[in-house]
């Protein structure tokens, strides 16, 4: 998993049926100090978050295990929003 | 996911049978602002996107044979839906 924020929403209409009703947010990683590092990318919301707020996402075929057993065909996934976090 | 445009068609009469009658693109994964980033790809289409659609893809090998609606699928890139718009704070 990796420390994201979330900068943004992506609005599709036609897409995968297993797509219906699950939002779609554009997550920039975070390095531990809280700086951006890596590229940008869009992952399904299994949480509720919304913009502005950092949140923890994972990576691969599970970030689809939270729609069990709808079968989401995604690759990264908001698995969890951060009160904060402490470094050393 | 990744945002990309798609930038063409790709056509291959010998393909493996879990391709046939999938229809693949090739897009060009970009930034959340619309630049070029990274490599262009192969990806198979399910929700029936054209040339200069933005897209959003997949870039795992399980998602893209869901999209496809077949298992063991050797594929590893599929577009999932057609976007409409991003909206960016920053």
């Amino acid at each position: 998993m990796q420390l994201a924020k979330v900068i943004g929403n992506v609005v599709v209409t036609r897409k995968d049926e297993n797509l219906a009703g699950v939002t779609l947010l554009v997550l920039q990683p975070l390095a531990t100090d809280g700086s951006k590092i890596g590229r940008t990318l869009v992952a399904v919301d299994a949480m509720g978050a919304g913009v502005g707020e950092t949140v923890f996402f994972v990576r691969g075929k599970e970030a689809s295990f939270p729609f069990h057993p709808t079968e989401v065909p995604a690759d990264a996934g908001v698995v969890g929003i951060v009160d904060h976090w402490h470094v050393g | 996911m990744q945002l990309a445009r798609v930038v063409g068609t790709v056509v291959a009469s010998q393909k493996h049978p879990k391709f046939e009658g999938a229809k693949l693109l090739l897009v060009q994964p970009t930034t959340v602002d619309d630049r070029p980033q990274g490599v262009p790809l192969l990806a198979v289409d399910s929700v029936g996107a054209g040339v200069s659609e933005k897209v959003l893809i997949v870039i795992e090998g399980r998602a893209a044979g869901e999209a496809l609606g077949r298992k063991g699928a050797p594929v590893d890139a599929a577009i999932i839906g057609i976007v409409d718009h991003v909206d960016v704070v920053e």
